[in-house]
């Protein structure tokens, strides 16, 4: 027996403090010290403090902002322990709403979220949840929609906020890789910082 | 779907095969032991574990130490996953997992399963996700690469008694594969965004004045074993679908390519090890030739979107993006889909409960299939082999010969033990199944009404018994029935089927190898590309279309006749 024991415990644990400690502190430390701002989390601070990080989407209600994607992310509710609430764009717990395709209650929230943006046809981030709740990025159609409504609340030319909008999009990586996108937190910081 | 889309699809495929042929060599280098340069650290670990690298081991041997090992490393998870609390390394002050949880998350992680019934960011300390889980990453790979590797040495000559030495392999395709390759693409995510670093969640005020958490971790070197193992295991709740996982389109390419690189690579390295590079490059033409089918069928459909949100008003251009992220976009999110499911990674960068009915279909078959598409590292390999034994079977009855496969006869042992194998899948994933659809305690896990909450649940023993361990998440996983059973149905998905591979192994290593003659029929041609794919569509599929009939199927009819639930 102790010829398996020995060798499958040893190696279990030698390779522990190898793969598990070792190599991942010495790995951080090297990350630390090549990649320092994404390494800490792509955080984004104005005046000194932290607003967020550039890769995490927040919730942003105002008439005075470009809204993001609805989000599914929950919390605890307080007023009722073992239950959770809406809560959008809680970084704290990431989620879907892991709703199905034929789902009745999928259907209403798209139907309600069509409506509250003025009937269709409107593009599809602009009312359905993402995968990670935290979708930092709408698209540059559900950006131009916006852009009136954002125009009006700010008393700015549509025209400016056209500008601001297409210089915020981005296109596929090496030209090829990914869809274009407007990241919603760059872009509003970019809005409170117009005179 | 676009040319844009395809051209995404084609550019990453084409860096997994174009990387496979170097990485496939290489691993034949390794596995030879003519790979050396960190030879003091493996000297070192084979003197305090008392192992002597020359000597070999016959197939029980070699499965009794693979067995042990597996052992350990589920009793140190467990018990790291228990303590954590008291434990340092841990700054957001995380409890104990729970006794149902940390059995279920041990087992899943140690079967390179990484079925995950917590939330990350929620749950784990550090210590637990980097000396604990992704420990587990690198071991549970190398596990599967190895018993690959004893597999292949059966097949390479006549008469042999030994498969080489369990410590050894492990040790080595940790050292010299898993681990230079995990620093690479870790510190490629780090520069891409995704964070590593000790220091606790930070608090941020948001433009309109509302508190959020960031939270951060160890995540890069985590992230990038996750993949090139195929473990699958987030570092975050939501997978590669978080910001911090899966930063832009340019990472989930890098992912997609990570997680296919070793299984692809693995059935060259077969090629290398029997002596005839063209076996195993016909065993890459039917992973390849299937993912690229799932792909083609995933992405067609999601780019379809769903006929009653287009009905509600939503403008078709997008496609179905309830659940998936815009950086991604379709192809990408289809191409990651194919290839989480076909090489039992289950990492995802989009949400299959969301997906349409035949969207979701087809991650849920390509498990189901057995996981040889390419499947997992290593266990990809022993699997389609095992197809591969099974091909020749069928094309020797029809000609009334008797079977042979790369010179070795296969006889009534092998074709029985083959059986008993691919058995376990479907006895497991719809055994499981049925009890759960008549158990109370197992339906109040379902979200969804309708066909989809029965493909909830069938999804979750797919994944489990597949050793895949995505989810369609919507199902309440962390309940001591699912915890429990998905935790006996990842031991059998890995272990029943493994060692009646590691039999059939033993049994072919010591005939001898014939040479090959007029009558031999040849494996490495079309006619056998074909059978084979065959052979893991009927015999791998068929026995889960009733299932799938019942579940996305009648979904799918349901949308087009526009019925909801």
């Amino acid at each position: 027996m102790t010829t398996i024991l020995r060798p499958a415990i040893s190696v279990v644990v030698l390779l522990t403090l190898l793969l598990g400690l070792a190599v991942p502190l010495a790995f951080t430390g090297v990350a630390g010290v090549a990649f320092p701002t994404q390494a800490g989390g792509s955080l984004v601070e104005r005046e000194g403090r932290v607003v967020g990080s550039a890769l995490l989407g927040q919730n942003f209600t105002s008439e005075r902002y470009f809204h993001p994607r609805p989000s599914a992310t929950t919390e605890p509710d307080p007023e009722n322990a073992g239950s959770t609430r809406a809560a959008p764009y809680n970084a704290a717990a990431s989620a879907a709403s892991q709703l199905g395709p034929t789902s009745e209650a999928l259907r209403g929230a798209v139907q309600e979220r069509v409506a509250a943006l003025g009937g269709g046809p409107v593009p599809a981030d602009a009312v359905t949840a993402s995968g990670s709740g935290l979708d930092p990025h709408i698209s540059p159609q559900n950006a131009a929609r916006q852009i009136g409504r954002v125009a009006r609340a700010r008393g700015v030319p549509e025209a400016r906020l056209a500008a601001l909008v297409a210089q915020h999009t981005e296109g596929p990586a090496l030209g090829l890789l990914g869809e274009p996108r407007v990241n919603v937190l760059a872009l509003n910081l970019a809005l409170d910082g117009l005179r | 779907m676009t040319l844009e889309g395809w051209a995404q699809i084609a550019l990453v495929l084409l860096l997994v095969v174009a990387s496979a042929i170097p990485v496939g060599r290489y691993v034949a280098a390794v596995a030879a032991g003519r790979v050396t340069f960190l030879a003091p650290v493996e000297r070192a670990i084979y003197g305090i574990a008392g192992v002597d690298p020359a000597r070999g081991m016959g197939w029980k041997g070699y499965t009794l130490a693979m067995l042990a090992a597996n052992a350990a490393g589920f009793a140190l998870l467990y018990a790291l996953l228990r303590l954590q609390g008291m434990l340092p390394l841990n700054p957001q002050g995380f409890d104990g997992i729970a006794p149902w949880l940390a059995f279920n998350t041990a087992i899943s992680f140690v079967t390179n399963t990484n079925w995950q019934a917590y939330s990350g960011e929620a749950a784990m300390s550090y210590l637990s996700q980097m000396a604990g889980l992704s420990v587990q990453n690198f071991l549970s790979a190398a596990t599967g690469i190895a018993l690959a590797l004893a597999v292949c040495r059966a097949f390479a000559a006549g008469g042999l008694r030994d498969l080489g030495n369990f410590w050894v392999d492990l040790v080595r395709m940790t050292l010299y594969l898993l681990l230079p390759l995990a620093l690479a693409v870790g510190l490629a995510f780090v520069a891409m965004g995704v964070p590593q670093t000790l220091a606790p969640y930070v608090q941020a005020t948001t433009l309109e004045g509302v508190a959020q958490t960031v939270p951060l971790g160890p995540a890069a070197f985590q992230i990038a074993i996750k993949h090139l193992g195929t473990n699958g295991g987030g570092f975050f709740g939501v997978n590669s679908a978080h910001p911090f996982e899966g930063p832009s389109a340019l990472a989930t390419a890098l992912q997609i390519w990570a997680q296919q690189v070793i299984p692809f690579a693995l059935a060259l390295t077969f090629g290398h090890m029997v002596g005839d590079v063209r076996q195993g490059r016909a065993l890459l033409a039917v992973m390849l030739g299937y993912v690229v089918v799932a792909t083609a069928i995933v992405y067609a459909a999601e780019t379809g979107g769903n006929p009653l949100h287009l009905a509600a008003g939503v403008d078709p251009g997008m496609g179905n993006m309830e659940g998936k992220e815009v950086r991604f976009g379709q192809a990408l999110a289809a191409l990651f889909t194919a290839t989480t499911t076909g090489a039992s990674c289950g990492a995802v960068n989009a949400m299959f409960d969301s997906f349409t009915p035949l969207g979701g279909l087809v991650p849920m078959f390509l498990i189901q299939l057995g996981e040889v598409l390419p499947g997992g590292a290593g266990s990809g390999l022993y699997s389609i082999l095992v197809f591969a034994l099974l091909a020749v079977f069928v094309a020797g009855l029809m000609v009334g010969r008797t079977p042979e496969y790369l010179g070795k006869k296969v006889q009534a042992r092998e074709v029985k033990l083959a059986m008993l194998a691919v058995l376990v899948l479907p006895a497991a994933i719809l055994g499981f199944t049925a009890v759960s659809l008549v158990l109370p305690a197992a339906i109040s896990s379902i979200q969804d009404a309708g066909p989809h909450g029965l493909s909830e649940m069938l999804y979750a023993y797919t994944s489990a018994a597949g050793n895949n361990g995505s989810a369609f998440g919507g199902l309440t996983a962390d309940t001591p029935w699912l915890n429990g059973t998905l935790g006996l149905a990842m031991l059998l998905g890995r272990f029943a089927y493994v060692v009646p591979v590691m039999a059939i192994a033993g049994s072919l290593a010591a005939k001898p190898k014939l040479a090959e003659s007029r009558g031999t029929f040849p494996t490495h041609g079309p006619l056998f590309i074909g059978l084979l794919a065959g052979v893991v569509l009927i015999l791998g599929g068929l026995q889960f279309l009733p299932a799938l009939a019942l579940g996305p199927i009648a979904e799918h009819f349901a949308l087009l006749a526009g019925q909801t639930f």
